[in-house]
């Protein structure tokens, strides 16, 4: 029926120790064995499943260890032939797996896609009708009200601003054709396109760099573990790490002693930084932390600030409350197994709004407490709507990069001399995609625009 | 009341639209009367003298592709002939004339005359006689009644037309002809949604009080060209047109003056279409900008009016006067006409089906400026489809429904019926996601097929347009096989046109990719064994040159048209869908589209609307199938 593949992940997010990434349609075995080492899948027997490497073709990097799921039309829940993707590595690789099988031509699954597909395909039962179509109309409020309420208001106003001047961009090609004999509109050169197209490309990479929930899904979040020596950060890593089975790697290009970790939190990716500088720090007591955690915290999008509960507040302590100020912070007051000299309203005082929570890492108490706090600074306290939060930031991403690719697309064009108006298809698209992510996509707009920045007519 | 006759199609009107639809009516074998106020101003252009331009010339294309008449008539009746955009991409080229306004009339009428199966009357029609919701019918002002079961309406600025200059308004239809209003009133009872918009006209001037010397002149291209692909005779002799500009006292006669125009003295107005502003609009929207260029345009060969191109205007007719004094060439012009603004009355177009029969009044037509447009390619491009399609009802053939991906026509009417407009319609290059396939080259590629199955198009150029097409596959076949290897000829060829040297063997047709290389180049290179027409020559360099963009156009076509296949149920109840958002639900009923793809081209209608719509219909379909 529908031609296009579609993919989504299929397990709750977060939840679980196998996530899947399922694709569905035409090109869903193309797809599969474009990213993926082992079988072909095309040879293998219909509803098998397989181990193998995901691979990025791109940079040949490893992407996850997994096993595939192979289930051919018809006999498959959409009537379409159907790959499943049994990862394991938590949500950063989940992720990844899925936004690998978006670049090589997957479509993103609309809410409820896949049911629709099942009924249109005559899977389902007729007497569904009803319940499918109130499924569509409930997952697409949900996802709406989210992706709404998540959008971050500085983010549609930076692509709103990139939009117009795209818009402009293209209106003023379109005058030039529609309008040859105006003389006095200037023409659009090649040189003038280049020059906007690039500086909107750049803004896109730059957006899809810094974009904070972007971030988060392409890399986890950035989390640096501070405080005095001795305070426990050593037994906070391991604990992280061991509970959530911590995926060690070495960072290539830097000085071999920087170690990150990822650890999946609630649905929330952990990439903890400098852990070998912790584990080493620990060891050598002297070796006064301070210094080191501040450049940690460089680097930080979440910051983890321990304090030892059974000493007094200290300067030091203090120096770290200023140093991470203005960042998102999770206040550890630790080893409430001693005796308790800290004062706690000193802490609550200088954490400002910050959670303060208290652990004895040694006896395992306030893990609970501590991962709740993680999990609201990042999803806003709605750990029910982590998935369609998650969904929509997919979303968002993979239009941003399909815009910058269409905007490859047209930089391309110029250099092969195309003539401007087919340049100007790209360009258009890029504006087009971009007006998907903050929902406004009126073809009308760009004649609107025509006519607000030339005067024309006879 | 007498009984004047019984006809298969009635055409009300004989402007733009009013002859394409008789034409094509006629030639597909229905017996057509066509009706018009005044038998002397056949296909009158009651604006500029020139027909075509980006979109609009390769609408005429695509009206002659179509076996229709504009394009021949203007290749025998143009003063001056140019094609736009030569610099710019293939897909934006477009040839715009300078018409003989008085010839092309006259050259028009003789066709229609002629036309086999086309009666053509003067009269006026008052009323429509309509029974149980279908049309029967005319009726005229001298009591004539005229039947038929299908009736095109092409009434063009004419329903409750009114003229205005300055604080004086009189009932009108363009050039001082007389406004029907009975229709529109009729039209009102049976219920259709009707609006009011307005355009205009600048003044004219006589020549011999131009002073040419401060103008620049624009003359028409040297190399002969045509709009038909029929036309072997080309005319060599060309008047040029001349350029001035207004200034600084312009600007300030106009400023002063404002309060005494009609669009601008305060009353309740039509809506004017933002791509043909007024001067007032122009001064008032654009303040800053110094000079608007003015079009000096000949009427004609035997005429010695001057059209003001750039000069629209509801202005006094004294200020029009000063107002000229003021341009450069122009300080002594002798007005010959004053310009004007015209309201008129034009029926919502989302109340058609994309066949142009209006969803109300079974076999009733509407085609042209009535429907919102504005120009007369966009009402000859209508005017034709509806006369296809009146013919094919009353025959009981197959009917039109060109796609965007088809014809500018098609993007035409599609807007109309599923997006209505709310200011008159014209069509821009802009308007058509497609138009990379929508060029003015290929306009008979795409359609001599379809007006060939739709016996519009004449069997003898039916042969000639598929030997045309089998010489096109060919030599891109040719391109796309012949390896050309990197011998002496090909390096040194490369070296000239300052490109870099083959390393390897390439296809012919992955060479003039390369942007130094023409299709000539490849042809010096690899000669074919026939000599090609330069029709075809010109196919094979686009369609290999442009391959990458062509392709991803056409993969967003097969898109639209998946969608555009699944056809909506006739019947649909849309309040039994639920889940449909309520705005949406409102849109559906309102614009009732044939198919799923139109349905999500309505404005409102979301993608999940759209999943809810599709799996409700294979709802339908299952529980009929389950039922049989």
């Amino acid at each position: 029926m529908e031609q296009d593949t579609i993919t989504a992940i299929s397990t709750p997010i977060g939840e679980g120790a196998i996530a899947i990434v399922r694709l569905s349609g035409d090109e869903a075995f193309a797809i599969a064995n474009r990213v993926f080492q082992g079988k072909d899948i095309y040879e293998v027997d219909s509803h098998t499943i397989h181990y193998g490497n995901v691979v990025d073709s791109k940079t040949n990097e490893l992407v996850e260890e997994v096993m595939m799921t192979v289930m051919r039309a018809p006999k498959t829940f959409t009537r379409e032939d159907i790959i499943e993707i049994n990862c394991h590595g938590g949500m950063v690789s989940v992720n990844r797996v899925l936004q690998l099988v978006l670049r090589e031509g997957a479509r993103l699954a609309e809410p409820g896609e896949f049911t629709k597909r099942a009924f249109l395909n005559g899977r389902i039962d007729l007497s569904q009708a009803e319940a499918v179509m109130d499924l569509i109309r409930a997952k697409t409020d949900k996802a709406m009200n989210v992706a709404l309420k998540q959008m971050d208001g500085r983010l549609s106003g930076l692509i709103r601003q990139l939009r117009q001047e795209l818009i402009e961009t293209v209106a003023h090609v379109e005058v030039n054709i529609d309008y040859p004999e105006y003389d006095d509109v200037e023409e659009m050169t090649h040189e003038v396109l280049v020059e906007k197209a690039t500086h909107v490309k750049k803004e896109v990479q730059k957006i899809l760099q810094t974009a904070k929930q972007g971030k988060i899904l392409r890399e986890g979040i950035a989390t640096a573990i501070i405080g005095r020596p001795n305070v426990g950060k050593s037994s906070l890593l391991n604990k992280l790490a061991h509970e959530n089975k911590a995926i060690v790697t070495e960072v290539p290009g830097t000085t071999r002693d920087v170690i990150e970790e990822y650890v999946n939190v609630r649905g929330v990716p952990l990439r903890l930084i400098d852990t070998a500088g912790i584990r080493e720090t620990e060891d050598i007591v002297e070796k006064i932390g301070v210094d080191r955690s501040r450049q940690a915290l460089k680097d930080a999008d979440l910051i983890l600030l321990v304090l030892n509960g059974n000493e007094e507040f200290t300067k030091e302590d203090a120096a770290l409350f200023e140093a991470a100020e203005g960042m998102d912070v999770i206040a550890l007051v630790n080893k409430t197994d001693l005796d308790q000299q800290i004062d706690m309203n000193q802490v609550k005082h200088v954490a400002g709004g910050s959670p303060v929570v208290t652990t004895s890492l040694l006896q395992e108490e306030g893990i609970d407490e501590l991962e709740e706090a993680i999990a609201n600074t990042f999803f806003e306290g709605e750990l029910e709507s982590a998935d369609l939060t998650y969904v929509s930031n997919v979303r968002h991403i993979q239009l941003l990069e399909q815009a910058e690719s269409a905007l490859d697309d047209a930089l391309n064009g110029i250099e092969m001399d195309m003539p401007l108006d087919l340049v100007q298809i790209d360009i258009t698209r890029s504006w087009e995609l971009l007006g998907e992510i903050i929902g406004d996509n009126v073809h009308e707009s760009l004649i609107d625009q025509l006519f607000s920045q030339f005067c024309l007519g006879k | 009341m007498y009984n004047a006759g019984q006809y298969d199609v009635i055409v009300v009107g004989a402007g733009h639209a009013g002859v394409e639809a008789g034409l094509a009516a006629a030639k597909r074998g229905a017996k057509t009367l066509m009706l018009t106020l005044n038998l002397d101003l056949i296909a009158f252009m009651p604006c500029n003298p020139s027909i075509g331009g980006p979109a609009k010339g390769v609408v005429v294309r695509e009206i002659d592709a179509l076996g229709g008449q504009m394009g021949k008539t203007i290749d025998k009746t143009h003063i001056q002939m140019r094609l736009l955009n030569t610099s710019k991409g293939p897909a934006v080229r477009a040839l715009r004339a300078q018409a003989d306004k008085v010839l092309y009339q006259q050259e028009m009428k003789k066709v229609i005359e002629n036309q086999e199966n086309l009666t053509l009357r003067q009269g006026m029609v008052d009323q429509l006689f309509v029974e149980d919701g279908a049309v029967k019918g005319v009726l005229t002002e001298t009591k004539a009644a005229y039947y038929a079961p299908t009736v095109i309406v092409t009434t063009g600025t004419f329903m409750r037309g009114k003229v205005l200059i300055g604080d004086i308004e009189y009932e009108s239809g363009p050039n001082n002809q007389r406004s029907t209003v009975k229709l529109s009133e009729q039209l009102e009872e049976l219920g259709f949604d009707i609006v009011r918009f307005k355009t205009g006209t600048p003044p004219r001037v006589n020549s011999h009080t131009i002073d040419y010397t401060k103008t620049e002149q624009q003359p028409g291209d040297e190399v002969p060209r045509a709009f038909s692909y029929e036309t072997t005779e080309f005319i060599t002799d060309q008047i040029p047109c001349w350029l001035t500009y207004t200034g600084e006292f312009t600007h300030q006669i106009i400023d002063e003056n404002l309060g005494r125009s009609a669009m601008y003295s305060g009353a309740e107005r039509g809506t004017g279409p933002r791509y043909c502003p007024s001067i007032e609009d122009k001064i008032v929207r654009f303040h800053d900008k110094p000079r608007h260029q003015i079009f000096l345009e000949p009427e004609g060969r035997d005429t010695e009016e001057v059209y003001v191109q750039g000069l629209s205007t509801s202005l006094p007719e004294d200020i029009q006067k000063r107002l000229l004094e003021t341009i450069p060439g122009l300080e002594k012009a002798d007005m010959m006409r004053a310009g004007y603004a015209i309201e008129y009355d034009a029926v919502v177009p989302t109340q058609l089906w994309p066949t142009l029969e209006t969803k109300k009044v079974d076999g009733l037509f509407t085609a042209g400026q009535i429907n919102g447009t504005s120009g007369y390619e966009e009402a000859g491009g209508q005017g034709i489809v509806a006369g296809i399609n009146a013919a094919a009802k009353s025959l009981d053939k197959e009917p039109l429904i060109l796609d965007r991906s088809e014809a500018y026509i098609g993007v035409m009417i599609d807007d109309l019926v599923t997006k209505g407009t709310n200011e008159p319609y014209r069509l821009l290059t802009s308007r058509a996601e497609y138009r990379l396939l929508l060029r003015h080259d290929n306009a008979d590629l795409r359609l001599t097929d379809i007006g060939y199955k739709m016996d519009v198009v004449t069997e003898e150029r039916y042969e000639r347009f598929t030997r045309k097409k089998n010489l096109i596959d060919q030599e891109v076949k040719r391109l796309k096989s012949h390896i050309i290897k990197p011998n002496e000829d090909v390096q040194n060829l490369l070296h000239e046109l300052g490109g870099s040297p083959l390393k390897d063997g390439v296809r012919a047709s992955d060479l003039l990719r390369r942007p130094e290389i023409k299709y000539d180049h490849i042809k010096q290179l690899i000669p074919n064994d026939e000599t090609l027409p330069e029709d075809v020559e010109e196919q094979v360099e686009i369609i290999v040159k442009y391959e990458g963009y062509i392709e991803k156009s056409m993969q967003q076509v097969d898109k639209m048209r998946k969608m555009d296949n699944k056809r909506i149920p006739e019947h649909i109840n849309y309040d039994d869908i639920q889940g449909i958002a309520t705005e949406a639900r409102e849109k559906l009923k309102k614009v009732q589209p044939l198919s799923v793809g139109q349905a999500s081209r309505i404005s409102g209608v979301n993608p999940s609307d759209i999943s809810i719509l599709l799996v409700y219909i294979e709802q339908g379909v299952r529980s009929q199938a389950s039922n049989e």
